[in-house]
């Protein structure tokens, strides 16, 4: 319908006589403001890259010397100095991801299989509240809140998973961090930032499909997850993947909750259950913002570049499956 | 109907009628499948393809299993919300008073209250007008470039190049991350007006870049619900294209797009880390959007936890060590009611004023 | 092998509609049995309460009894996932799962009971399938080609060799021809014909000719009026119903004359 529609807008005579400059000029002003947001996309780039570009040609004594004091003489290179804000901004989005997922699945299901309508319509207030809720509000939670009271979770993880090396303890302690400032608690938090967006998207897709073939499945004997799983989550694979590809790209870019939750280090360890070991580079932005001289500020917009990379991937491949399900 | 039961009213007596004259008499009823006349092929064994007992009763479990799975997966949803709505409630109304909106945080130091007074801690005066500037910023630039791409979009593109980049980087651009977009904005003044340029306005710039998709998205989809005949039966009366779209289009489209754009208020108002990067934290009120730097409501709720505890000396008196985590859960409050206030302002336009649904 | 239904004092509701009053018939086993009336009658109602589909509706509950062989199809005790599974049901509009292939569409019922069915137990059963709706020798060599692939007439008779799969006893047809050209149509009455050998066939037809064509049994429903429920007139043998029907309601609807 929507290109029926504009097709058919576009294609309207230009049956107006005596007002052609005004037409005109409006005409004009509606492309101008779709090129103009080519054009701040394109600025996007185009000035990130100009603040970041001292970094890979500028003075590289310098560009050394502000990235070991960043790092304590840990890292000594741009992509030394990113390398371990990728793997913790990656770890900390799949973790999420993972957590988000079935949960996002399980609510949209209930929303669009078992509940009933009024239910349903309550359900779908309260995942926009969730959503609504800024990002800076769950920092403050998650920090004085979930941090205090999640370290007993946490323990019993250790204690029963514990041979799973992510749930392992400190080598040299013996013992998980306390208070859990750690990737572990911060990807729980990032799990309830996403769930909104892969919930309403797979719940849309979920209402769609299509009932004969539900009724089919039921008519052979089919128990009502056994329907689910033949005539329900095979129609919204797509749209499924593509919401969770779009709730990474949220996790991913994630400053606050971040920021306020994290105890960050620069390491590429596994150990979920451990404070100081990861940092993302969102977070790392908004950290090391205020107190950088020139070359810090460059070196930090360049990691900024990397994140908007990322994001741009994978937003790319979460748009590509939405073409592909439309078509 | 009374007769009509009647008729078919007695099973036993139809079923007695019936059974025994066969309207086209058939080889017998129950002779085996291969007596089929037509089948060659095959006879599968039934008795082994027959469910068993236990595997039904399997079967049944893992149905039950997943139903609980589901509901638990509502519920678990449900805590965090509960948990963050309830604890922000609880800890935010005791700050949150007349003196905490209407004063700054001028002279306020650690955990003392402001200087000769005994109970005055520092307010969010400051981040709430700060706030109320740079979101009306963002709202003057991104508006008119979010509803006049979309006019674009769907009145005059011919679905052509143009049509396919805009609408193709509109989604990529929903999805930068909010400090990239602040990143963006402090570099495009610092390009232009130098270092350290760290004002509203900047702040305003990297929202607009944040709020424009969600204007075009959401009046796009109102545009294109507007029903063709209302455009073709203005055309027909000699009526311009332009003054059609913006006596009949835009105002049928009005509500919709007014709630659109209610919503992506809501979204850009809680955005801390732009603002963060390109308009800093101050203490005292600062009015002017283009000069100096500009406190919000998110970045203040930041800066206070931040911070953390107060140092209290042994002999200060009415010192409170926790008090910026009860001003910062006291700005949570008005943040989230300001939210959803907008939010809630935003549906109820939509659902008050909406065109004819039918016309979907 | 075909089971008889009793329906006795059935009544069916929407939550607060009533939309079935009273309908008592025997549906006898191993013939086919047809239910014809004006839309809204409530033919199509009845005919998903003889394996409980309409209780995926919701709001959607039913009165009184259904005995499959004498056994009561809404005892308590009584699952209707089993229900479902001895009295299969095709639709008005094919609807094979259109992420199956055609070998995978037959035996999806089947999977669900047994997920460790043998290879050639799934072939045998396969052809069985098949050949049981006529459609074997024009799908023998894609079997693993989409069903969705299929043209509409080959589709219905797919989906009524996944029916026929998991060996029913019973088969329902809500209007299985409405959405098929004539050619497929008459290829499914003959395909209704062959099927009565081994099961109990309901069909639910808004073509009068179609109950005349390939029924043993026509039932005649009714409706008062738009908001009353409707109502079984009355069911005998097609041949009675269509020549010497017993009711006055009857005979206006066979002879044209309405209301």
């Amino acid at each position: 319908m929507s290109s029926n529609t504009a097709k058919t807008a576009s294609g309207a005579p230009r049956r107006g006589h005596g007002d052609h400059g005004a037409d005109k000029v409006f005409r004009y002003v509606a492309t101008g403001a779709g090129v103009l947001i080519l054009a701040v996309l394109a600025a996007v780039a185009v000035f990130l890259l100009i603040e970041a570009s001292p970094v890979f040609t500028g003075d590289h004594a310098k560009v050394q010397e502000t990235i070991e004091s960043f790092t304590g003489d840990k890292a000594h290179s741009f992509w030394q100095y990113v390398a371990p804000l990728i793997f913790g901004t990656v770890l900390v989005s799949a973790l999420a991801l993972i957590v988000a997922f079935f949960i996002a699945i399980g609510i949209a299901l209930f929303i669009s299989q078992y509940a009933p309508k009024k239910l349903a319509t309550a359900l779908n207030y309260v995942i926009d509240l969730l959503a609504a809720i800024p990002s800076v509000i769950y920092g403050l939670w998650g920090g004085l809140v979930l941090v205090p009271h999640i370290y007993g979770f946490w323990n019993w993880v250790n204690k029963y998973l514990g041979w799973i090396p992510i749930f392992g303890s400190d080598p040299a302690t013996g013992a998980i961090s306390n208070p859990p400032r750690t990737i572990a608690t911060v990807s729980l938090v990032l799990a309830v930032m996403i769930l909104p967006i892969i919930t309403s998207m797979s719940r849309d897709v979920f209402v769609r499909a299509p009932r004969l073939q539900q009724e089919a499945a039921l008519a052979l004997g089919a128990t009502k997850w056994e329907m689910i799983k033949l005539a329900v989550l095979p129609f919204g694979r797509s749209g499924v993947v593509s919401a969770s590809m779009l709730g990474l790209g949220r996790a991913l870019g994630e400053t606050m909750a971040v920021l306020m939750i994290l105890s960050p280090g620069r390491t590429f360890s596994w150990h979920l259950l451990l404070a100081a070991q990861h940092q993302t580079i969102a977070a790392n932005i908004a950290a090391q913002f205020a107190e950088s001289n020139n070359m810090g500020v460059s070196v930090l917009i360049a990691s900024g570049l990397v994140l908007f990379v990322i994001t741009f991937v994978v937003n790319f491949i979460a748009r590509k499956l939405t073409d592909k399900e439309v078509q | 109907m009374a007769d009509a039961t009647a008729t078919a009213g007695t099973p036993s007596d139809s079923e007695k009628k019936v059974i025994p004259t066969p309207l086209t008499p058939k080889p017998a009823d129950n002779a085996p499948k291969a007596d089929k006349p037509k089948d060659k092929g095959p006879t599968p064994n039934f008795d082994k393809l027959a469910p068993k007992r236990s595997y039904l009763n399997r079967r049944k479990r893992k149905d039950i299993a997943m139903h609980v799975l589901i509901v638990a997966a509502f519920i678990v949803a449900l805590i965090p919300l509960i948990s963050v709505l309830w604890t922000v409630i609880a800890n935010g109304v005791g700050r949150l008073d007349g003196y905490f909106l209407t004063h700054n945080m001028r002279g306020i130091v650690g955990g003392n209250p402001a200087n000769g007074t005994t109970n005055e801690y520092g307010g969010i005066y400051h981040a709430m007008m700060g706030t109320l500037e740079i979101t009306l910023g963002a709202l003057i630039i991104s508006v008119p470039i979010g509803i006049f791409t979309s006019i674009y979009l769907v009145e005059y593109s011919s679905k052509g190049k143009l049509y396919h980049a805009i609408s193709f980087f509109v989604d990529i651009m929903s999805g930068v991350p909010s400090i990239v977009a602040g990143l963006f904005a402090f570099s495009l003044f610092t390009v232009i007006l130098g270092k350290g340029t760290y004002n509203g306005f900047v702040g305003a710039v990297a929202l607009s870049v944040l709020m424009i998709p969600t204007v075009v998205r959401s009046s796009e989809e109102m545009l294109k619900i507007v029903p063709n005949d209302l455009r073709e039966a203005s055309y027909a009366l000699g009526v311009t294209k332009s003054r059609t779209i913006t006596k009949v289009v835009l105002r049928t489209a009005l509500s919709g797009i007014v709630s659109g754009v209610l919503l992506a208020i809501a979204r850009v108002i809680g955005e801390t880390a732009p603002l963060l990067i390109a308009a800093g934290t101050i203490s005292s009120t600062n009015f002017n959007l283009f000069s100096g730097r500009m406190m919000s409501l998110p970045v203040y709720i930041y800066n206070e936890y931040q911070q953390g505890t107060a140092t209290c000396t042994v002999n200060a008196v009415n010192c409170v060590p926790g008090i910026r985590m009860e001003r910062a859960w006291a700005a949570s409050l008005v943040l989230i009611i300001l939210v959803l206030v907008l939010n809630l302002i935003g549906r109820l336009v939509a659902k008050i004023f909406a065109v004819d649904d039918s016309q979907k | 092998m075909g089971q008889r239904i009793d329906v006795k004092h059935l009544n069916v509701y929407y939550g607060k509609f009533h939309a079935v009053e009273d309908v008592n018939m025997v549906i006898p086993a191993n013939k086919v049995t047809a239910f014809i009336g004006p839309s809204g009658c409530g033919k199509s109602t009845v005919l998903r309460t003889l394996n409980r589909m309409h209780e995926i509706i919701p709001g959607a509950y039913c009165t009184g009894q259904v005995l499959l062989e004498g056994k009561d199809l809404y005892d308590k005790d009584t699952d209707p996932v089993e229900v479902r599974r001895n009295v299969g049901m095709v639709f008005q509009r094919p609807n094979p799962f259109p992420t199956m292939s055609i070998r995978e569409n037959v035996l999806a019922g089947v999977k669900l009971n047994n997920k460790k069915i043998s290879k050639s137990d799934a072939d045998d059963l396969v052809e069985w399938a098949l050949r049981g709706a006529n459609l074997w020798e024009e799908v023998k060599d894609r079997l693993d080609h989409p069903g969705i692939g299929l043209s509409g007439g080959q589709q219905q008779r797919l989906c009524i060799a996944r029916a026929v799969a998991v060996h029913p006893q019973v088969l329902l047809m809500d209007e299985p021809c409405s959405a098929l050209d004539p050619i497929s149509t008459l290829a499914v009455e003959d395909l209704i014909n062959e099927l009565k050998h081994d099961y109990t066939i309901v069909i639910v037809t808004h073509n009068m000719q179609q109950a005349a064509r390939c029924s043993d049994f026509t039932g005649f429903f009714n409706i008062q009026g738009i908001g009353k429920p409707g109502h079984l007139v009355e069911l005998d043998e097609t041949n009675t119903i269509f020549q010497h029907p017993k009711n006055k309601e009857t005979e206006n609807y066979i002879s044209g004359r309405f209301g």
